[in-house]
């Protein structure tokens, strides 16, 4: 926006920001105006796409069908569907975008580190090696040796336990290597890298004595996938997911002010110790659910916020908002996209999410990362 | 106003600052000198709490302010770090950030009045609406400038304002820096190296070394004798054109 100053200026000025022309609050108000645009398209776009991937499947149901089952008529098999199936799926695909989605931007701002991602940091594996080791080792979860439901988590409380354990081990480490060699993007990305390597490794370990059902059935559960939860996975999820969407929210100027460098953020009033503390525990909460329920689901914490920065910038204010959206859209999209392109096979949608993200990746490396 | 007494902090068991004394009047600007890794950084964190001083008071207004939470600290006290990170964030943005400590849940027509007023004022207008990742150095420290001046503070810290600017920007930023603490009577303290700049534009010294005050007082503590015993490098201190200069011999 190319600001020119006007003769009037000084005049609009005595009076402050409530005069027209264009004075630096009109202009700024507009371009706050553009960001709010984005935000309002992005809800728009997610709920066509809602109602869309409720529609499509193996059994089509037109959009109006669907509007009539969401308002409660009953139509009979498309009511089971949508009800049992799709609604659940769908519900499940946002919930779990927008909440590794807003990891990945707090991620980002807390560690002032544009490739941190719940993914990128190892927080993701060493949940997932949480959640197979109870799984396997604890007995939390009875496995069968195909299907999407390849594990039935019959002590969710214990798994997902053991998942944030092993991600807040990581998320520790993380931060104590973030403060005695300090959080460059190159030292946080290869620890990411060291970590997630040894969690694997765990992963594998314990593989390698699972028989060959439990292989089998675990091997299939580390593809993240969004169709196994049903509505009780989803409220546990959600449950987390929305406390802590409100809690990075509501520190959205803290944030904002740690981005400016920590020393300036401690002047405003911030204690950065703190913020950084708590956002780290609610990221590597958040991540540890959503990976004990639906396994890995790689790059949407990564690439949700990046695309929500091209838009609407670095201001935390729209871009946690913004990332939300991006990440809920995203990954409907691409759960969407995984259901029909094999049809009647239903690909799981972390493997569509890397061969998005992985370039995505790449292209940051390559063109400089920049906060 | 500010007043500082006895101020004393310690890295472990190692003295960095001892018995820091000294008085700051509204509107007036003192810099503080001394060679690098004295303190004189340290000296800033200490007194707007970003550091615990291990003794010692630091009063604004009569307030003892390590008894203050960090909010109410940040609405007495500005502080310019010596570096500002940078991002897809407007400078408007980046300005609205100082109001931080007053903003509640959300900004008020009252907290954009003020930015807009010292955009104004500091003829920030042109780069209101830029990116500050598109900034130069001279504009960015301008930016951060304002930030702690819509703190609206009895007092600003500023930790080396004038590092890494060309000339022009350092002339034009001290310009600035007492401009706004004569016109609005808030309290200035900053570290610099430039001793002749420093001549130029403070009102008063603090020289600091060995981790205690050396001298303080006005333009006149500025002798050869003081800068060879501080900074161990024989100069002259001569007048030209009204203006005091020191020269290093070697």
């Amino acid at each position: 926006m190319d600001l020119t100053k006007t003769a009037g200026m000084n005049k609009a000025n005595e009076s402050g920001a409530k005069l027209g022309g264009d004075t630096v609050s009109s202009a700024y108000s507009r371009y706050i105006g553009r960001k709010f645009t984005f935000i309002f398209l992005s809800i728009l776009l997610l709920i066509l796409l809602f109602l869309h991937s409720i529609a499509v499947g193996a059994a089509n149901v037109s959009i109006t069908d669907v509007a009539r089952v969401l308002l409660g008529e009953d139509l009979g098999n498309s009511n089971t569907i949508i009800w049992q199936i799709r609604l659940p799926r769908a519900l499940t695909a946002i919930v779990a975008g927008v909440g590794l989605s807003v990891a990945g931007v707090s991620l980002q701002s807390i560690l002032r580190n544009p490739l941190g991602s719940p993914y990128t940091l190892g927080i993701s594996h060493a949940a997932a090696f949480g959640a197979a080791f109870s799984v396997i080792v604890l007995g939390s979860g009875t496995m069968r040796s195909t299907g999407a439901d390849a594990i039935m988590l019959n002590n969710p409380y214990l798994t997902t336990a053991v998942a944030f354990l092993f991600s807040m081990l990581t998320t520790f480490i993380l931060l104590a290597i973030a403060k005695y060699k300090g959080a460059s993007p190159e030292v946080m990305i290869l620890t990411g890298v060291a970590l997630s390597s040894l969690f694997t490794a765990g992963t594998m370990f314990l593989q390698y004595f699972a028989d060959d059902v439990q292989l089998a059935a675990v091997v299939f559960w580390t593809f993240g996938d969004v169709g196994r939860a049903d509505w009780g996975d989803l409220a546990i999820i959600s449950a987390v997911v929305i406390p802590s969407l409100l809690y990075f929210y509501l520190n959205c100027w803290n944030y904002n002010a740690i981005d400016a460098g920590d020393e300036t953020a401690k002047g405003l009033g911030v204690d950065v110790e703190k913020i950084r503390l708590w956002g780290m525990l609610a990221a590597s909460l958040v991540t540890a659910f959503i990976v004990a329920f639906l396994g890995v689901i790689g790059f949407v914490g990564l690439v949700c916020p990046h695309i929500s920065r091209r838009f609407v910038g670095d201001d935390q204010r729209f871009l946690l908002p913004a990332s939300c959206l991006v990440g809920g859209i995203l990954l409907l999209a691409s759960d969407t996209a995984a259901r029909m392109m094999m049809a009647p096979h239903v690909l799981p949608v972390a493997i569509l999410t890397a061969f998005m993200g992985a370039p995505l990746f790449l292209y940051l490396l390559v063109r400089g990362y920049r906060h | 106003m500010l007043e500082v007494q006895n101020l004393g902090f310690d890295y472990g068991t190692r003295e960095i600052l001892r018995g820091i004394d000294f008085g700051v009047l509204p509107g007036e600007v003192m810099v503080v000198l001394g060679p690098n890794g004295v303190g004189k950084s340290t000296l800033l964190r200490c007194i707007n709490s970003i550091l615990k001083p291990k003794r010692g008071l630091v009063m604004v207004q009569g307030e003892n302010l390590h008894t203050l939470a960090r909010d109410e600290v940040a609405k007495r006290l500005g502080y310019v770090a010596q570096r500002s990170e940078t991002g897809r964030l407007t400078a408007f943005d980046a300005i609205l950030l100082g109001r931080k400590p007053r903003i509640g849940w959300s900004v008020k027509a009252r907290d954009r009045e003020i930015v807009e007023e010292t955009v104004n004022a500091l003829g920030l207008e042109d780069l209101a609406l830029r990116y500050i990742d598109q900034l130069s150095g001279g504009e960015l420290q301008k930016v951060a400038i304002a930030r702690a001046l819509v703190q609206e503070p009895e007092l600003i810290l500023l930790d080396e304002p004038t590092s890494n600017l060309d000339l022009k920007n350092q002339v034009d930023i001290l310009d600035t820096i007492r401009g706004i603490a004569k016109a609005q009577g808030i309290s200035v303290v900053l570290t610099m190296h430039d001793i002749n700049m420093a001549l130029r534009y403070a009102d008063s010294f603090l020289i600091i070394r060995n981790g205690g005050i050396y001298a303080r007082g006005g333009p006149e503590i500025i002798t050869p004798e003081v800068i060879e015993t501080v900074y161990g490098l024989p100069v002259m201190v001569e007048s030209f054109n009204g203006f005091r200069l020191v020269i290093p011999i070697s």
